[in-house]
């Protein structure tokens, strides 16, 4: 045993290599290794009449997915909603993060991050029922709105083209109400990190020289809460982007990309197509990724 | 014009602060509430009365029994495979710089940077290729990639905090690497180490991204619940079920908050 335990000490690599064997040859076996299929299957076509998969190597499925109208519009779609939530996202974390980490005393502080991080670990499959209850045509928000009398705002606009529906639990903007709510905290989080950062003795400063808090805000704060700002916008935008959930459980009849993954796999059972479409949001979260970290995203993590 | 001290908030920034607080609360009061509405056929608010009559219903349906305790069997083994194999990628990463470190860093990032649907599919496509029967073992493998990271994490982290310089003294006191390990290292990182385990049973037991691509067959609690979604037999009890996995979740979480907390004070 000492003789053992005194060679580990002296040869580290050799140490370090047995502790690393078995899970690498995990990681490298089962998840690199369905990785890699994944790829190779994108590479592949479906042949049409007898739906089976022909394996030799190909470009078909990729240019179905960028050319054939209805996938591009299904990129689209999902895109633009991951711009929209993470917008949304930025704009309610802002004020909440700021005042948790600026003006909240210690205990509150606590008791603030604390209850951000709570509804982030909460079952995410019950949480989107929840907001299916929530938004349902009797449901608590239709509810509060008719009592407070704003019942015909709501019906206006569920009535809006595009964003509208039949009751909020079917329309694209009960969807995007579903997503800003359960991707916040992952914004939350990152922004406050980076508001820790920021000095008292700046904003003391700036208000010395008689910015307003508003102008400190503008000029102070918030150039040196980007870094935070986009962090918690690529786990907001890399959510989206692959969700399949929430927009089946809650929404419009529009297809997302992750759906669309989901059913080609499934009932269609194309997985060159599923995989190629699964490749669609890897190849996005890698732009979006270029351009956080020229943000500064990075230091902020 | 009023003039305020620099440091002091707005009665609209305060407002905004708890209102978004309680916003992030809502869907927990309401799954607790529906659970007990005696509507049955829509999701009305308020609820036209109370009953615990739902509770009763969803414990003598054995469908449910059935898909709790494949959720739980699985979430264990999971767990197991997760924190073995999670504190030996620790135990390496933790100790000096080797080539490939970065690398393996990245590879560790990458099951819960990149969409749990690119870990599921990648997973099928796997299985399919494999002419493999998906079931039991397939949802393992899919939800220990994640737990193992997640363990990862949380004992890695520890780690780096525990001064080499300890062992170092365990080791010239004449302990061997063994008795270093059991009266050093394990009581250092425990509280970590189970923290973690309670983390990735937690995700394990909720996950449904990747396990509807990975279940074959076999139906979690998740996917029993997702179906319910599209085609419910009876609402309220879907409600019921939704109370009891928040619980089940909630749990394990609590637990592991505590531990940290704990253990970094």
């Amino acid at each position: 045993m000492r003789a053992v335990s005194t060679f580990l000490y002296r040869r580290p690599a050799v140490y370090v290599l047995m502790l690393l064997i078995p899970p690498l040859l995990w990681f490298g076996t089962v998840y690199l290794g369905s990785l890699f299929t994944l790829l190779a299957q994108s590479f592949y076509a479906i042949d049409e009449f007898t739906a089976k998969v022909v394996y030799q190597p190909t470009l078909a499925t990729y240019e179905q997915v960028v050319t054939q109208p209805a996938n591009v519009d299904i990129i689209m779609r999902t895109l633009s909603m991951a711009v929209a939530v993470t917008i949304a996202c930025g704009l309610i974390a802002l004020p909440i993060a700021n005042y948790m980490v600026r003006y909240a005393s210690p205990r509150a502080r606590a008791f603030f991050y604390v209850g951000v991080m709570l509804p982030m670990w909460m079952s995410y499959l019950v949480k989107v029922y929840a907001w299916r209850l929530i938004l349902a045509k009797q449901g608590i928000l239709s509810w509060l709105l008719d009592t407070v009398g704003l019942g015909a705002a709501l019906e206006a606009l569920l009535r809006l083209p595009g964003v509208g529906g039949p009751s909020l639990s079917a329309s694209y903007l009960g969807m995007f109400i579903v997503f800003v709510y359960m991707w916040l905290p992952f914004m939350i989080l990152p922004l406050a990190a980076a508001l820790e950062k920021v000095p008292e003795s700046l904003l003391q400063a700036s208000a010395d020289l008689g910015a307003r808090p508003v102008q400190t805000f503008r000029r102070v704060t918030l150039p040196l809460a980007l870094p935070g700002l986009a962090a918690g916008s690529v786990f907001t935008f890399s959510l989206t982007l692959g969700d399949y959930i929430i927009p089946s459980v809650v929404g419009a009849p529009g297809y997302f990309i992750g759906m669309m993954v989901y059913q080609q796999q499934g009932t269609a059972g194309n997985i060159p197509l599923a995989a190629a479409f699964s490749v669609v949001p890897i190849v996005l979260i890698m732009i979006y990724l270029t351009l956080a970290k020229r943000a500064g995203a990075f230091d902020a993590l | 014009m009023r003039y305020r001290r620099w440091n002091e908030p707005s009665l609209g920034a305060r407002l905004a602060a708890y209102a978004v607080l309680a916003f992030m609360h809502l869907p927990v009061l309401v799954i607790v509430l529906y659970a007990f509405t005696t509507a049955d056929r829509t999701y009305e608010f308020p609820p036209p009365g109370l009953t615990f009559h739902w509770f009763e219903a969803a414990f003598a349906r054995s469908d449910i029994w059935a898909a709790m305790r494949l959720s739980l069997s699985v979430a264990a083994v999971a767990t197991v495979l997760a924190i073995v194999l999670g504190s030996l990628t620790a135990l390496g990463m933790a100790r000096g710089n080797f080539r490939g470190k970065e690398s393996i860093t990245v590879l560790l990032v990458l099951p819960i940077a990149l969409p749990g649907i690119i870990t599921g599919i990648a997973l099928l496509s796997a299985i399919k290729s494999a002419q493999l029967d998906p079931g039991f073992w397939t949802i393992v493998a899919g939800h220990a990639t994640f737990c193992i990271v997640i363990v990862y994490n949380n004992v890695v982290a520890r780690l780096r905090r525990l001064p080499h310089s300890w062992i170092e003294a365990s080791m010239d006191l004449g302990a061997d690497g063994w008795q270093t390990f059991r009266h050093i290292v394990l009581p250092q990182t425990a509280t970590a180490l189970l923290a973690g385990g309670m983390l990735a049973f937690a995700l394990s037991f909720d996950e449904i991204i990747v396990t509807l691509f990975t279940a074959g067959h076999e139906r979690t609690l998740p996917i029993w619940f997702f179906n319910e979604l599209f085609r419910p037999r009876e609402r309220p009890i879907t409600n019921v079920v939704a109370v009891v996995v928040m619980v089940v979740t909630f749990v394990p979480i609590l637990i592991a908050y505590r531990l940290t907390r704990r253990g970094s004070a």
